[in-house]
């Protein structure tokens, strides 16, 4: 499937993933980060249920601390 | 448009401010001075010595409360803006009851599990209010590794999104200024095309 993460084409070969997959397929170690798929946010206690699919649009935020 | 018209239009937007420290602080004195017509802040803080290093706070206000300090300094700055201080700790109970009727909610805590728990809440409680992320700001230089990305309609970051602050990488007033400005600057650019 191909999906946009944060704005760029990326490609995987199995047709849907977690976003925990997805985490770890793309190494996205930080761990404070917020997910949202076609601009929808993504609890954390859902990580494990939301899938993700052709098509869908993936935004990876990274949040630091510091304010 | 004349400096005159852009701060009359300001003046008819409520503007939410979450903490008041080194972001938070800064951002709210720059929406005073752009004209802004209320500004919401909560913070449960007491002003420390060492806030005085980043935040727009001065020596006379120490040992108050951050949200009463800066209502107090941005009466001074610009008395036409209403600020409406909140002295209590932001929980997904009392977001909604604070920022109710903000048109804009500029994000300025300090941790980020707060940062977290306000965008999952402002989210479920109050869909479709733009929300003004800062993430990245500690050290000094690289400053153009710091930006403004706008997520959606709702979500937009400052910072360099890499940078988080350690003991040994504080974080020093100008980056923390910049990004503060950024922020202040986002809400002027989605005010300002807000009719």
């Amino acid at each position: 499937m191909k999906i946009m993460l944060n704005n760029r084409e990326e490609e995987f070969s199995i047709e849907t993933l977690s976003v925990n997959q997805l985490l770890a397929l793309r190494k996205l170690s930080f761990k404070m980060r917020i997910i949202k798929i076609n601009g929808r946010l993504i609890p954390r206690e859902k990580y494990e249920s939301t899938f993700i699919k052709e098509g869908d649009n993936v935004q990876v935020i990274y949040l630091m601390s510091g304010g | 448009m004349n400096i005159f018209r852009i701060r009359d239009h300001l003046s008819r937007f409520r503007v939410g401010i979450a903490g008041a420290g080194g972001l938070g602080s800064n951002c709210a004195a720059s929406l005073a001075r752009s004209g802004i017509g209320t500004i919401v802040i909560a913070d449960f803080d007491i002003l420390e010595p060492g806030n005085l290093y980043r935040q727009y706070y001065f020596t006379c206000q120490l040992e108050m409360f951050k949200a009463t300090a800066l209502k107090e300094t941005i009466a001074r700055i610009n008395p036409d803006t209403l600020v409406i201080a909140h002295t209590v700790q932001l929980n997904p109970e009392n977001i909604q009851m604070i920022y109710s009727g903000c048109d804009v909610i500029v994000e300025a805590l300090d941790e980020v599990e707060m940062k977290d728990m306000l965008a999952e809440t402002i989210q479920e409680k109050m869909p479709g209010i733009p929300l003004i992320m800062g993430s990245g700001l500690a050290g000094w230089g690289n400053i153009e590794s710091l930006r403004c990305r706008k997520i959606d309609d709702t979500l937009y970051v400052c910072g360099d999104e890499t940078t988080e602050t350690t003991p040994d990488n504080p974080a020093l007033a100008p980056r923390v200024s910049i990004v503060a400005n950024m922020q202040a600057d986002m809400v002027v650019g989605i005010l300002m095309n807000k009719k």
